[in-house]
């Protein structure tokens, strides 16, 4: 094992402070709720674990969309968690091996850590048709899934399609798509959002890294840390909402204002997430930020429930 | 919409795309010191000298000493294909992740005015609803980090492309296709297609000189090879997406063998993406394209017949990186020019029509993409797109012609038919999304041997 003062060392060595990385595990305890007590914890689970905690992450009914929020992360960087952090050892956007050398990397990553693997999965899975309208190099989504997720210590679903089906499951879902927990009758940790904020998926894994467990979840299968609360009960606009300031239309003075937008169709009322207090992109913004009303991404079934969107429930 | 170019390319070079060239195990046994000199010799990169290249290869080293390999697992290290010297892999692999680093900063682009990357969400129809956003403040935001990624693009991404490219120039007479058709994108009036920075047109059987204006009226897709109810190939307008109601098998022979359509223009199959929209600019004489192209065949000393390849669809995407960064900055002074004047409309108000067609033609970083809606009774009666993957991905058609990547493929050569790295190569080098496409088979999967194995 790494001593503390090595760790610290190549962490100068790459451009890091000591200070830095103190910041960026206070910012990560607090994001997540946890006392400030906590904070030298993470840092010992970052500075050197002395086998990183295998990860499979497998892709089925989705955009990538996930992932790409995912690499956008910033505290710790993407390459600080492929590298340093976790042990991907399969990912289809970012691995090298491809074709045949690719699946048989699946068969022994499952292998080896039989029992031990977190398995994120991003995307929902096909049953109609035997599954057929989903596949992998011949193999349909469901036999993979069946194939790989008895083994896993855990299942984290990255986004709202391995969460709940979503987009691939929307009306009139031809190829009879649903969300994981659905099709595997498991539980699973939920990192719902079409895309998630990459803050709520690295979170989660940084619970179960420091606590040995994952988070506390709500009864559909979200940490409560980040989906505790309504948009609505934490966005900057609310008092134009109490005070009956509305946005009428895009464009106008009201908007220019920054009044509420819940007549221009904002879901927030009903949707449980953090954007307003993590905001996306390093903090850059969020979507009601932009002026464009909440279309209520991490909930179930959104797409179908909360159409037409811009216009008031 | 230039901020997602420079954003995306930059990606797809670095993380897509370059381990199909470097070979990043290699890169532990550089020297330092003389990559330190190689990386002098060839880039302007801000970082560099010897104790960062060796503190980088002491991180990999690490990494691999760890046992846990991670993505770089299983790959085709040491293939004989691999022909950059330590040094070079040491220099890439650098850049590798610093250009991780700089996609996170540079996607904060689109979150300034879309609310979040990816999936910005305030575009809506009749305009966006970042009204607040347009401030002094968010406006030099937007304008450091597009120059922030404008340089990492000039000094190392640009750089880096030359100085792999250089090794691997046989790959200018491999993976070439024949016809090709660009929307084209960023209009700079209200005369479209006329004032597009990325001009639209099509070419035919590598005719640079018969470039000609594309027309969307010429558009029809094929689904005799795709598993879809039989029917003839419709225009999109008219387009229908019925999916066989079974497990469909896959006849690569002579039956069904995809859920991509197979479009046409004018009955051929035609590459889009950036290769195609550097080729309609060049050959239409474009004052920016024109003299980067002829300056990239001149350092790498080769001919415009090496455009049509592999090499040339991987340099063309660095060359509209540059030209379409460069003038980003004008495009924002043009609104802060507004803004001055006291112009401050985001959005036009609209009335739903009871019945209407309707189409957009863009051009995005992968490709040309196409969306043909119909509208009764002031609701969609039907909605048809014709995205850039379906163009360079799509099967053969009633008449047998091959799609873009398929004839791309023919006549490459395979050391190993076991690690086809080279296949690899011209696959990604059109920057697959498959997922856009409607799910295949993964492009990094079992596919691409197939593909090869026909």
């Amino acid at each position: 094992m790494e001593t503390e003062k090595a760790f610290y060392e190549r962490l100068e060595g790459k451009g890091v402070s000591r200070r830095d990385f103190m910041k960026f595990c206070t910012f990560l305890t607090a994001t997540m709720g946890l006392s400030s007590s906590f904070v030298p914890k993470v840092a010992e689970v970052f500075a050197a674990p002395a086998q990183r905690p295998p990860v499979i992450y497998l892709h089925f009914g989705e955009c990538t969309g996930c992932t790409e929020a995912l690499i956008r992360s910033m505290y710790p960087w993407i390459d600080e968690l492929v590298l340093e952090i976790l042990d991907i050892e399969y990912h289809e956007t970012i691995m090298a091996a491809a074709g045949q050398q690719a699946e048989e990397q699946l068969q022994n990553a499952v292998n080896k850590y039989k029992g031990k693997f977190i398995c994120v999965v991003e995307g929902a899975i096909a049953t109609k048709f035997d599954g057929a309208y989903g596949k992998i190099g011949g193999r349909t989504f469901l036999e993979i899934a069946k194939d790989v997720i008895p083994h896993a210590a855990g299942v984290i679903c990255n986004g709202s399609c391995s969460s709940f089906g979503n987009i691939p499951a929307a009306k009139p879902n031809p190829g009879g798509y649903k969300g994981v927990g659905e099709v595997m009758g498991i539980k699973t940790v939920n990192i719902a959002g079409c895309p998630p904020n990459g803050i709520n998926f690295v979170g989660t894994v940084v619970n179960y890294l420091l606590l040995g467990k994952l988070p506390a979840l709500d009864n559909l299968g979200r940490p409560v840390w980040a989906y505790g609360k309504t948009i609505h009960d934490q966005c900057p606009r609310r008092a134009h909402f109490e005070n009956e300031e509305f946005v009428e239309q895009f464009g106008s003075e009201e908007a220019a204002m920054g009044y509420c937008l819940y007549k221009v169709g904002c879901r927030g009322p009903e949707t449980y997430n953090n954007c307003p207090v993590a905001k996306f992109n390093d903090g850059t913004s969020w979507p009601i930020e932009a002026g464009a009303p909440c279309i209520g991404c991490s909930e179930p079934a959104f797409w179908d429930k909360f159409t037409p969107f811009y216009e008031e429930l | 919409m230039g901020a997602q170019f420079q954003h995306d390319h930059i990606v797809h070079f670095y993380h897509l795309h370059a381990l199909d060239w470097v070979d990043v195990v290699s890169a532990l046994a550089a020297d330092p010191k003389k990559t330190a000199a190689l990386a002098d010799n060839v880039s302007n990169a801000p970082w560099g000298g010897t104790v960062y290249f060796k503190n980088v290869q002491q991180r990999l080293k690490t990494f691999v000493d760890s046992g846990q390999l991670g993505p770089f697992s299983n790959a085709y290290w040491g293939h004989s294909a691999y022909k950059l010297p330590p040094e070079a892999n040491l220099m890439a692999a650098a850049h590798y992740i610093e250009a991780l680093r700089l996609q996170a900063k540079a996607a904060r682009m689109h979150a300034i005015f879309g609310g979040k990357n990816p999936h910005p969400q305030s575009l809506v129809v009749g305009g966006v609803t970042c009204v607040r956003d347009l401030r002094p403040d968010r406006i030099a935001e937007f304008l450091y980090i597009t120059k922030e990624t404008q340089d990492f693009i000039t000094n190392v991404y640009i750089p880096d492309l030359l100085a792999v490219a250089s090794f691997y120039k046989d790959w200018g007479a491999i993976g070439g296709t024949s016809n090709f058709l660009a929307w084209g994108e960023f209009p700079e009036s209200d005369q479209e297609p006329e004032s597009l920075y990325m001009p639209r047109g099509v070419i035919m059987k590598r005719n640079l000189g018969g470039v000609k204006m594309a027309d969307q009226a010429r558009v029809a897709e094929d689904v005799t090879r795709g598993w879809y109810e039989k029917g003839p190939a419709r225009h999109p307008y008219e387009g229908e997406t019925k999916p066989l109601q079974e497990n469909p098998k896959y006849r690569p022979g002579d039956g069904q063998y995809t859920w991509f359509k197979a479009p046409r223009y004018d009955g051929e199959p035609c590459e889009v993406g950036p290769l195609t929209r550097v080729l309609v600019a060049y050959a239409r004489g474009h004052k920016d394209i024109k003299p980067i192209v002829d300056n990239v065949l001149k350092t790498l000393d080769v001919d415009a017949n090496a455009l049509f390849s592999t090499l040339g669809r991987t340099a063309a995407r660095g060359i509209e990186a540059v030209a379409i960064g460069q003038r980003m900055q004008g495009w924002v002074m043009e609104l802060v020019a507004n803004l001055k004047a006291g112009d401050t409309q985001t959005y036009e108000p609209y009335e739903m029509p009871n019945s209407g067609m309707g189409v957009g033609l863009n051009d995005v970083p992968r490709g040309s993409l196409g969306h043909w809606v119909q509208i009764e009774d002031k609701k969609i009666k039907n909605y048809q797109y014709v995205v850039p993957s379906t163009w360079n991905l799509g099967p053969r058609d009633a008449n047998g012609k091959m799609g873009p990547v398929e004839e791309s493929l023919i006549g490459t050569p395979v050391a190993d038919p076991k690690k086809p790295l080279e296949v690899l190569r011209t696959v990604h080098s059109f920057d697959p999304c498959i997922a856009c496409g409607v799910h295949v088979i993964d492009p990094d999967s079992n596919e691409v041997y197939k593909i090869k194995a026909l």
